[in-house]
């Protein structure tokens, strides 16, 4: 009755010491970042080089690979190749397609795995390994909080790729780190008056929230643009991130005097929670007298896509969408002539992360060409207060107090019956910038410091 | 009371899921003695041969259609499944959407093959290696199968649903006299759990009933004697990893309009599917499964406000806090014997 091999303690104890070193954090050891030439990889030779840090392996890949689509895009309209893209609608004409300040444009790629300490190890590598002298990209405000910090250390500057949690530029702003992309209060001011209009302003909201940054400050700003309506919050309950069945959450939801279900997730919790909120019919449910509805107030193509036909009908809000400017005019000029040339390249319209990304990489190379030098403080001075247009979202103000971009916010919903697999959502409205602009000094913004730019040398 | 019926209700099909898959891991475990820390993701590959058949019934042959545009102002392409122009675009339709069940019949020659190969090919030449030598080629392993899923797949979770007419929900607690609305409980996940239980069943019963399973009974409580009468014991083992593959991969395949496949989804289930396999204690297949649907049933418990008021951030270490208290009370596990998996 004897196995002499097989112990139960053995297979504890190694099935622990295996956890152990899983859970072990990269560590990666400083070496010095200054270099002679006055600011952090100051190019000398003909060519420089830009970082991007996206997702490429884990929960966000996907979304990853359409940023750096996008980067490459850039890239290669920067340096001269292909049609132009945006430089060709961009209200600045000092890109010619001549890289930057005459010299070439390459980049190197790093993985942030959607982990923190794994994008910071691929963000440092880049910057002391191969010179990278601005980092890029991202898909997950936990992570570009921690790489901002890390390139303000390091004297480059940080344009930030999707990330929507209002700490990036509100408590945990830098002045090394720039946002294109809007943020959660954002996305609730602009999308309380299109919820009154559809759903009325005695409603009753239960929300699941995703337990991190961006959760926090998404559920945050909904909740109190939605009571600022009359809206009551039923009930707020905070969801593991690693979750994937939200059938325990969802399942009290019906009996909670609740007839409006928020969810603050994002990403493979959307995706999941909201299939599990439509399983247990809560679409088809009245309650208090009235039509149960959902709201997702931050949407994604990529997620859309995910979340198939569930995804009909329900409100949310988009940074960019590639077919605006085809249907609400000219002033997103731009649109079209990215969503061509992305198009073209590779067959499919670009997601919002994708739009982003590559706006911000020419936001930086025009930046530089207007200082006349890439020296991050130079490029903050130069981005700080910088008002344009011709990228997509209409006239866009870089506000110099906090380094976030001030544009129109579009407000979407599921489509009822999609033409094809890239018609899944339609846009309600753009929210003008003016009402989504804030005071600087706001309460969910409070707290934080840009401090000193730091060139590094 | 109504809301403590859902919670029950609502573990029981996540119980479902962890007592098939320990089911599996544990039969692994009591007849060839690996620890298999691959078993997660031959349960996302069952998934991913439902999203692989979703696919052969949807290819599709291209016609251009001049009087829409794409998203590029090109004139548009349609695209219609072969299989609605083969029988009608009716039963064409119907095939598609009954993709999922069907995928079963798809999923039960792959997965045996799987788990041939992976016996076979890799697995066998770590019997006699030390644990921690097994546990790290099979996890290995699982990442591998999963990166190569991600290749092919993408990240994304792919949405696969049910049948129509499985899709929507019923009022559970109407049939019980509660309120109307009281206990909503979606159709899939009925099936769901009858489908675990009749393999459940099925598995048990191959093993008490048949020749085949009695001889692989001896060989997991004794593998020595059982040579020493003559019998070739390794080859049932490895039919045995074929069958713990193909209830992985059943799992797999009807738990995809449940949540929709990513290439993940087997390292979520892995931990806690060892966890399970743990407190039912080791080698015990009946163990396994009580074990499961009790975690099941804990872990939904535990993600109620009411309980998470009370406790805050129960819901994440339940299912660890139960092991701890089950391994410092009961060191065998619920079900474990003794001399079993012991020096």
């Amino acid at each position: 009755m004897t196995k002499s091999r097989l112990t139960r303690r053995g297979v504890l104890r190694t099935g622990a010491a295996m956890g152990g070193v899983l859970a072990t954090p990269t560590l990666f050891t400083g070496a010095a970042w200054a270099q002679d030439s006055g600011f952090t990889n100051a190019p000398t030779g003909s060519t420089v080089t830009l970082g991007f840090n996206v997702p490429q392996t884990g929960p966000y890949a996907d979304e990853g690979a359409d940023e750096l689509r996008a980067f490459e895009l850039a890239v290669e309209h920067l340096n001269g190749e292909g049609d132009g893209g945006m430089l060709q609608t961009f209200s600045s004409d000092a890109l010619e397609g001549g890289g930057i300040l005459g010299k070439k444009v390459e980049y190197v790629t790093g993985d942030t795995q959607t982990k923190s300490d794994a994008a910071r190890a691929s963000a440092r590598s880049m910057i002391e390994k191969d010179g990278a002298v601005m980092i890029s990209g991202g898909s997950s405000s936990g992570v570009a909080v921690a790489v901002q910090g890390l390139c303000q250390e390091a004297g480059v500057i940080f344009m930030a790729g999707l990330t929507h949690s209002n700490d990036t530029t509100g408590k945990d702003k830098k002045a090394n780190g720039f946002r294109h992309f809007f943020n959660a209060y954002m996305s609730a001011q602009a999308m309380a008056p299109v919820l009154e209009g559809l759903y009325g302003s005695d409603r009753k909201a239960y929300h699941l929230t995703a337990d991190y940054t961006w959760g926090w400050t998404q559920q945050e700003s909904i909740q109190a643009a939605t009571e600022a309506l009359g809206w009551e919050t039923v009930n707020n309950v905070l969801t593991p991130l690693a979750a994937t069945d939200f059938s325990s959450y969802i399942a009290p939801v019906l009996n909670s005097g609740a007839d409006v279900l928020v969810l603050n997730h994002y990403g493979g919790n959307m995706v999941n929670s909201l299939t599990n909120a439509v399983q247990f019919g809560l679409k088809e449910a009245t309650a208090n007298g009235k039509d149960f509805q959902i709201v997702v107030p931050l949407y994604s193509e990529l997620m859309a896509r995910g979340a198939g036909e569930n995804i009909a009908g329900i409100p949310g809000s988009q940074n960019w969408d590639w077919k605006i400017e085809n249907q609400l005019g000219d002033r997103y000029k731009g649109t079209n002539a990215f969503v061509q040339s992305f198009g073209e390249k590779y067959g499919f319209p670009p997601s919002q992360a994708a739009h982003t990304c590559y706006a911000q990489t020419i936001l930086y190379a025009d930046a530089v060409q207007r200082a006349g030098s890439f020296n991050p403080c130079a490029v903050a001075e130069a981005l700080e207060g910088y008002e344009f247009d011709g990228l997509g979202n209409g006239p866009t103000l870089y506000r110099a107090s906090d380094h976030q971009c001030f544009k129109d916010v579009v407000v979407v919903r599921g489509k009822e019956n999609p033409e094809n697999e890239f018609d899944l959502v339609e846009i309600v409205e753009a929210t003008p910038a003016e009402k989504v602009t804030y005071d600087p000094e706001h309460e969910m913004f409070a707290g934080g410091n840009l401090g000193e730019c730091n060139p590094g040398a | 009371m109504d809301a403590i019926l859902l919670q029950i209700l609502n573990g029981l099909d996540k119980g479902s899921a962890y007592a098939l898959i320990a089911l599996g891991l544990t039969l692994i475990f009591g007849t060839l003695g690996v620890v298999n820390f691959a078993h997660g993701a031959l349960f996302m590959i069952g998934a991913f041969c439902a999203v692989t058949l979703q696919r052969i019934l949807t290819i599709s042959y291209e016609t251009v259609d001049d009087s829409r545009t794409d998203f590029l102002g090109n004139p548009m392409t349609v695209e219609t499944p072969y299989v609605q122009a083969w029988f009608g675009p009716e039963t064409g339709a119907t095939i598609i959407d009954w993709s999922v069940p069907l995928a079963i019949l798809f999923a039960i020659p792959i997965m045996l093959l799987v788990g041939f190969v992976m016996e076979r090919g890799l697995i066998k030449h770590f019997y006699k290696r030390p644990h921690a030598d097994q546990i790290l080629v099979t996890f290995g392993l699982a990442i591998v199968l999963q990166e190569i899923i991600k290749y092919f797949y993408g990240a994304n979770p792919i949405p696969t649903p049910a049948p129509d007419v499985f899709s929507g929900s019923f009022d559970f607690g109407v049939l019980l006299g509660f309120d109307p609305g009281a206990i909503i409980y979606p159709y899939w996940r009925l099936v769901y759990f009858v489908f675990a239980m009749a393999v459940i069943s099925g598995v048990f019963a191959f093993l008490q009933f048949t020749t085949f399973g009695m001889v692989v009974r001896a060989g997991m409580a004794d593998r020595e004697t059982v040579g020493l009468l003559g019998i070739d014991i390794d080859k049932r083992f490895t039919i045995m990893f074929g069958i713990a593959a193909g209830v992985a991969g059943l799992a797999g395949v009807m738990y995809t309009p449940i949540n929709a496949p990513n290439y993940h989804m087997g390292m979520d289930f892995l931990v806690l599917s060892f966890v399970v396999v743990v407190v039912g204690g080791m080698g015990s297949l009946p163990g396994a499964v009580l074990a499961g649907f009790l975690l099941g049933i804990l872990e939904s418990f535990a993600s109620m406000t009411a309980v998470i008021d009370l406790i805050p951030g129960i819901n994440q270490i339940i299912i660890y806090l139960v092991a701890i208290i089950v391994l410092l009370t009961r060191p065998r596990g619920l079900m474990g014997r003794k001399g079993v998996m012991e020096e």
